[in-house]
């Protein structure tokens, strides 16, 4: 009893377990909030802040660690953000002729896997094209996809033609109905208004369409979510300033899943927007979970 | 009457420091700063270049040593002043064009052309992040943004070998971790060459400064950028290794 204590101090750290019992009460106050109300709050991670500057935050945020996102990516998650998306991308199951925006698409992971499954398809279709817009909010980052992109050979040769957006996934400068598959992966949870963000998803779909979201999500076991909470916050923004010289982009991502829906919630609030037959799946108990919905 | 050559900067300068180091103070416990000490004396060891790390690491064990530089600052008036007005070392405090036009022999000069010649900046100091009280932060500061000086002043380059020897020189003066181990683990990075002169002459020459000469991390500098070098290292009782 008395190590477990000692256990526990040595680790301490107080700021995010008052926030984490916090979350689950802000989220309800948010909701309650009046429309007459002049400046909206948000969460920024734990920090409250005004919601226009919110997606400035976001942004400089990525800014930051655009160059260093993958490297990083793989040093968090020991490499498993690689199997999340192959999984990710094995659901999704594309066929030729497929149309695809994929939102918060920033350095390409999504696309990139997307175009592999076309290009090794057992008896590919060469007379439909398929397509890709990989659209973000942020220009260094699509940077950086673009580069990629270009060293590793995706855009000759290719049965996907693909092309490049930056956009706010709340207000896409897109026709409606123009494209029947969207993915966001790892996106969504940034976004100032994720209800705008599922409305303009519906709105963009052709009738058929599927939507698809990859993110961070709850663990329904809480002593995983507690030994989870450990490694996030006390080893995760430790590994930003080594290896990337940034400690508070890495804080930022750690509270900002903490204060993400749920997997039921998030189900809800896609069905809210339109989607149906709405399912999701959980990956590694629970960090992060597919869900997937149509517009029927 | 020594002269002050520095540039008006809006706020009072103890008043920029606080508000700034608010901005920047990121709050660690004790598992953090352990993981961060190994991290970053590891990933300074494979790659020198990474300056942040060296700075991170001076932060995360160094308080106990930046409070012991903070009482000897205080043991005399000079020392004292600098803490009062915790003065800043940057491009918009200090006049650099001003400087390099001063007499050969004086201090000022001296550190300009310095500058000049190893093609460094004084903006590329970082702001203290690990440190929560803004006096030890401060001692913490200074000490990052007076280092050129003391390289400047001790006629050391900022090859791998005069670096080593301004850390063994500081560690002694400050007994900062960061400075010992640097000068411990720097040098094993030295090729034969240097090796042979560090062991020989630059080793002992910095070991003997570091005991014989003043604090020089209580020293005013920019109080005294006239002052005529030699009478500087005559009063700090610096004996110098090479000439400039």
């Amino acid at each position: 009893m008395a190590l477990q204590r000692r256990l526990l101090q040595f680790i301490n750290i107080t700021k995010p377990c008052q926030k984490l019992c916090g979350v689950q009460s802000y989220s309800a106050q948010a909701a309650s909030q009046s429309d007459n109300e002049e400046k909206r709050k948000t969460h920024f991670g734990f920090e409250t802040v005004d919601e226009d500057e919110k997606t400035k935050k976001v942004h400089q945020v990525f800014e930051t660690v655009a160059d260093k996102y993958d490297t990083m990516n793989d040093m968090m998650s020991f490499g498993v953000h690689r199997v999340w998306k192959d999984i990710f991308m094995m659901r999704f199951a594309p066929t030729p002729g497929t149309k695809l925006l994929d939102m918060a698409g920033g350095t390409g992971d999504i696309t990139f896997r997307y175009i592999n499954y076309l290009r090794n398809q057992a008896n590919p279709d060469t007379e439909k094209r398929s397509s890709v817009t990989v659209s973000d909010i942020n220009q260094s980052m699509l940077n950086v996809g673009k580069a990629r992109a270009e060293k590793q050979g995706y855009l000759k040769n290719s049965p996907v033609d693909v092309d490049w957006l930056c956009a706010d996934a709340e207000q896409l400068p897109l026709p409606d109905e123009c494209y029947n598959a969207y993915t966001i992966a790892f996106g969504i949870r940034n976004c100032t208004h994720i209800d705008k963000v599922l409305e303009e998803a519906y709105r963009v779909l052709q009738p058929g369409g599927r939507f698809m979201c990859l993110e961070f999500s709850q663990l329904p076991n809480s002593t995983m979510q507690w030994l989870y909470d450990q490694y996030s916050f006390q080893m995760i923004p430790v590994m930003g300033q080594l290896v990337a010289g940034q400690w508070k982009p890495y804080q930022y991502l750690v509270e900002s899943i903490r204060q993400f829906p749920d997997q039921e919630k998030f189900k809800l609030m896609i069905e809210e927007a339109g989607f149906r037959q709405v399912t999701y799946e959980n990956l590694t108990f629970g960090v992060c979970a597919i869900h997937s919905g149509f517009k029927l | 009457m020594r002269a002050f050559i520095r540039k008006l900067s809006s706020f009072p300068k103890s008043k920029n420091f606080r508000e700034e180091l608010e901005i920047n103070y990121i709050p660690t416990n004790l598992f953090q700063k352990t993981l961060l000490t190994i991290g970053s004396a590891t990933v300074a060891l494979l790659d020198p270049y990474r300056g942040d790390m060296i700075a991170c690491l001076g932060e995360v064990t160094g308080e106990a040593s930046l409070k012991f530089m903070r009482e000897r600052m205080l043991e005399n008036n000079e020392g004292a002043e600098i803490l009062r007005d915790m003065p800043r070392i940057n491009s918009q405090t200090i006049c650099f064009k001003t400087l390099s036009e001063l007499p050969e022999d004086t201090l000022g000069r001296v550190y300009a052309d310095f500058m000049k010649e190893n093609d460094i900046t004084a903006d590329s100091r970082l702001p203290v992040q690990f440190i929560n009280d803004p006096d030890i932060a401060y001692v913490m500061q200074r000490y990052r943004e007076v280092h050129d000086l003391v390289h400047a002043s001790l006629f050391m380059k900022t090859t791998m070998l005069g670096e080593v020897a301004v850390k063994w020189v500081e560690g002694i003066q400050t007994k900062l971790p960061m400075c010992i181990g640097g000068g411990i683990w720097g040098a094993a990075r030295l090729k034969p060459k240097h090796r042979q002169l560090y062991l020989k002459y630059y080793l002992p020459w910095a070991i003997k400064t570091g005991h014989n000469a003043k604090f020089l991390q209580g020293i005013y500098y920019e109080k005294r950028w006239d002052q005529n070098i030699n009478d500087f290292h005559k009063e700090m009782n610096i004996s110098r290794l090479t000439e400039r």
